[in-house]
């Protein structure tokens, strides 16, 4: 083995401690929970010098913008992911919220048209929404053992029709305009130059995080996620938290329909449309296991960070939106392979 | 045992077959010989080596010491696929049939006949073959009929179908009756005498000795990886089998316990779920070790499961500490102050990829949480868990990183006692709890129970280890089939006697009804 080789004492080259040092320290960042930032922070170093436009303030600020929405709703995913499950259904959940928040608050007849409540209400009805979705959801993969993948994908099917009959039936367009100032600061707006949207993330960020790394329902989703038999003999309501999991990523996806309607303006059946590969990608390769029991808020957020840049710098170069897929497809399965080999170093460190 | 056929002359033989297994001798200079068209019965306890001596045939192990001979040549398989090409059949307990597919399809996995110079199956041709395999085990369905819609005698006829269909000299049944009803048992003793007709060898392993002593020409017994006796039937009786199948005195491995047994704690009345268990009763006090004795498959664990709420049961009542227990789920089994040991402690006893404090603490969670929000108190939380995994003696310093999958299985199960142990229940349900574990780590196991029981607990100890049962309970209760068939006293322990009752059915079947005490 070139490790033992390397660890024999060698007296007459000089440059084997330095190998020995570089290999461990690769190592150590491939083993490193928190990989994802690691190649981020690589990946920006290498486009730096070809489109140096991505360090300007404009591109970071814009980064983030984009990041926030895409970053709550994966942390909901984070969640379903972490049981073992899967939620395909959250594009589904930010086209139907938002039309459906939008028709209660636009000044073009909303049903709450002009009213104090027609915030409040509006902002209820996009939570609501999701948590109703995510509890059927949640009810389906529980009650009828139905596999997550299949609930989930239906509902993603159905509800993006839904939305669409919905808006038409609300509004003469494709989409619902009009809507009040103070509900599209929510996703466009600033705080003393802060987007609003940021606090809202962090909010979500830290909530969640709190809930998964120091509760007991967040030792629950883990158990359920390695081995839910073991869990269920232990005493653990298996079904409530797998239920209340799939809440969770609802809620989440309503948040980010929040975000996404106030920042176009325009509540539309068309929202989050394309991100659904991105939601999953990016909880992935943040190290979240889609085999359940393994997953962190912080590595989503690397996980989210890292799709986002490689999104930006793309745009800056100017590439068509089929080349932005291509190769953000490849830089996916390239992450995926890494942590295929960090898995397997791992073993053999175990072995 | 000396062989019949001393000279050689059999056309199966083995001969001094040895075997360890991680320095433990699990066979010991094991012999047999099986001639043409004749039955041998192999019977003997768990773990008596008969499944080790199996597998050697099937060349599934290797023997360390030791040789085997067919039909005059030396026999050295080194997979299962050399016994199948020298024409050895084995038909298991749990059958190894695809469900999914038909029965031609069954028969003939391990190589379809192709289209002449095409990698297409002959359908035609499998079909064919496979009704004349059908039509000698009388089994009446056409080829293409799915095999999960077959019973499980009628799918041990399929199996049977497969040996013939590759020309099987020997046959080898593992436990073939346990899961049939008495109909299709007797079905399968007719095939199994015209396999015989047909010059076939059968080894049939069971532990229904009214059955061996039926369909077999001669029997041997092991215990313990050795052969402890056996002959023709003629000089075989139930009696004198098992008396060899128990053989040796309960040893010293079994720390001595004063036994003060107190209020009952756990009573449980005509208990039935149909198909699984029927008209248990039983009483466990605190301060007592209650036994469960049976077979495989004669419900022990299956009364485990529906005591701890896992499985329903359709009627009779269970009542802890005086208060009837409704509608029991796991999370009210344990308010209640009941734990569950399970059976297989990789599938539900353990986070096998989490820590061992992550482990321990499952159960107790709840009591660790503060306020509104659940959160938990992780300082005190890891104090108990480090002092409960102490009391156990579990084998490592790091409880918060070292995970349970590297533990050995001694130190795993005493992992999921301290997980039970950190809620201090009064109520414990072992199922097979050394199970798999070496005999080092059995003692603590047998000390960590002594202990329980001393501080006041309540033990249903569940194992197929009729010694462990007569060493560490009060009294043995012995299932047979879901029902309760007797009970057994300290004092009055007689190993024989509890096999006998384990294994009555179909045997004596009037009188073990009077016997049945309550």
């Amino acid at each position: 083995m070139p490790i033992d080789a390397a660890e024999t004492p060698v007296d007459t080259k000089v440059e084997i401690p330095k190998v020995r040092a570089f290999r461990r320290l690769l190592e150590r960042l491939i083993l490193s929970e928190y990989l994802v930032f690691y190649i981020t922070g690589v990946y920006f170093l290498i486009v730096w010098p070809i489109v140096p436009e991505i360090a300007s303030f404009s591109s970071l600020r814009n980064i983030l913008t984009d990041m926030l929405p895409l970053l709550v709703v994966a942390i909901g995913q984070t969640f379903v992911l972490i049981v073992a499950g899967i939620d395909l259904s959250v594009t589904g959940v930010i086209a139907m919220a938002s039309v459906v928040g939008a028709s209660i608050m636009t000044s073009d007849g909303g049903y709450l048209q002009g009213s104090a409540l027609a915030i409040p209400v509006g902002i209820i009805a996009f939570l609501v929404v999701g948590g109703l979705i995510g509890g059927f959801n949640g009810w389906c993969v529980t009650r009828l053992n139905m596999p997550p993948i299949i609930v989930t994908l239906t509902g993603m099917m159905f509800l993006g029709g839904a939305a669409i009959w919905f808006t038409k039936a609300h509004s003469p367009t494709s989409s619902i305009a009009g809507l009040p100032r103070a509900f599209v600061a929510i996703g466009g707006g600033t705080f003393a130059g802060v987007p609003i949207a940021l606090f809202v993330a962090i909010a979500v960020v830290v909530v969640a995080h709190f809930l998964l790394s120091q509760t007991v329902f967040g030792r629950w989703l883990y158990a359920i996620g390695i081995n839910p038999k073991a869990a269920k003999v232990s005493g653990v309501p298996v079904d409530k938290a797998i239920l209340w999991a799939f809440v969770i990523s609802g809620v989440c996806a309503a948040i980010t329909s929040m975000l996404l309607t106030g920042r176009l303006e325009t509540g539309t059946p068309v929202l989050g449309q394309r991100i659904l590969l991105d939601i999953i990608a990016a909880v992935v390769i943040g190290g979240t296991s889609l085999a359940g029991g393994k997953g962190k808020i912080i590595w989503t957020v690397g996980g989210v960070l890292f799709l986002v840049t490689i999104d930006a710098s793309l745009k800056l170069l100017g590439s068509s939106l089929f080349i932005v897929f291509a190769v953000k497809g490849g830089v996916i399965l390239l992450a995926v392979g890494l942590d295929a080999m960090r898995q397997r170093i791992l073993a053999r460190g175990s072995g | 045992m000396t062989p019949p056929h001393a000279g050689g002359e059999a056309f199966l033989q083995a001969r001094e077959l040895s075997k360890s297994f991680f320095g433990v001798k699990v066979l010991k200079e094991v012999g047999f010989t099986l001639d043409k068209g004749e039955v041998l019965g192999l019977v003997g306890e768990n773990g008596s080596g008969k499944s080790t001596a199996m597998n050697i045939l099937g060349g599934i192990h290797q023997p360390d010491s030791g040789q085997m001979t067919l039909a005059g040549k030396p026999y050295r398989p080194t997979g299962p696929k050399d016994a199948q090409r020298a024409g050895l059949a084995f038909i298991h307990q749990e059958l190894n049939l695809f469900e999914n597919l038909s029965i031609e399809e069954n028969v003939f996995i391990s190589g379809f006949p192709k289209r002449r110079g095409l990698p297409l199956i002959n359908r035609r041709k499998i079909g064919k073959e496979t009704k004349r395999l059908l039509d000698l085990v009388d089994l009446g369905h056409p080829p293409g009929t799915r095999v999960g819609k077959l019973s499980q005698g009628e799918r041990q006829l399929v199996e049977i179908a497969k040996a013939l269909g590759f020309d099987a000299k020997v046959i080898i049944f593992d436990e073939p009756t346990t899961s049939l009803s008495r109909r299709e048992s007797e079905k399968l003793f007719t095939i199994v005498g015209r396999l015989k007709a047909q010059g076939i060898g059968v080894i049939y392993i069971s532990h229904i000795l009214g059955d061996v002593l039926r369909v077999c020409d001669s029997v041997q017994v092991l215990r313990d990886g050795a052969v402890a006796g056996g002959g023709p039937r003629a000089s075989m009786s139930i009696d004198k089998i098992i008396s060899m199948m128990v053989g040796r005195k309960i040893g010293n491995l079994f720390p001595p316990r004063e036994s003060h047994p107190g209020e009952v704690v756990l009573d449980v009345a005509g208990l039935t779920q149909p198909g699984v268990v029927k008209d248990v009763s039983l009483s466990l006090r605190s301060g007592e070790v209650l036994g469960v004795s049976g077979l495989m498959g004669a419900g022990r664990s299956e009364l485990a499961r529906i005591l701890f709420g896992l499985d329903p049961f359709k009627s009779g009542t269970i009542t802890v500490e005086r208060e009837p227990l409704e509608n029991p789920s796991p999370e009210i089994c344990m308010a209640r102050g009941l734990a569950f040991l399970t059976e297989d402690r990789r599938a539900e006893g353990l986070l096998m990829e989490a820590s061992i404090r992550d482990n321990v603490a499952l159960s107790s969670l709840n009591s660790y949480a503060r306020g509104l929000s659940h959160r938990l108190s992780w300082p005190k939380l890891d104090r108990d868990v480090a002092e409960v995994s102490d009391k156990v003696k579990v084998n490592t310093s790091d409880y918060i990183r070292m995970l349970v999958k590297h533990l050995s299985g001694g130190n795993q199960q005493k992992v999921v006692f301290a997980k039970w142990l950190l809620r201090q229940p009064s109520i414990f349900i072992l199922d097979e709890p050394t199970r798999g574990i070496d005999v080092g780590a059995k003692l603590e196991v047998y000390k960590i129970i002594n202990q329980l029981v001393l501080d006041g607990a309540a033990i249903l100890f569940i194992s197929s280890e009729m010694e462990e049962l007569i060493g560490m309970c009060d009294r043995i209760m012995v299932m047979n089939r879901g029902e309760v068939t007797g009970f057994h006293e300290r004092g009055d322990f007689d190993g024989e006697r509890i096999l006998e009752t384990a294994m009555s059915v179909g045997l004596r079947e009037p009188e073990q009804a009077d016997r049945k005490e309550r």
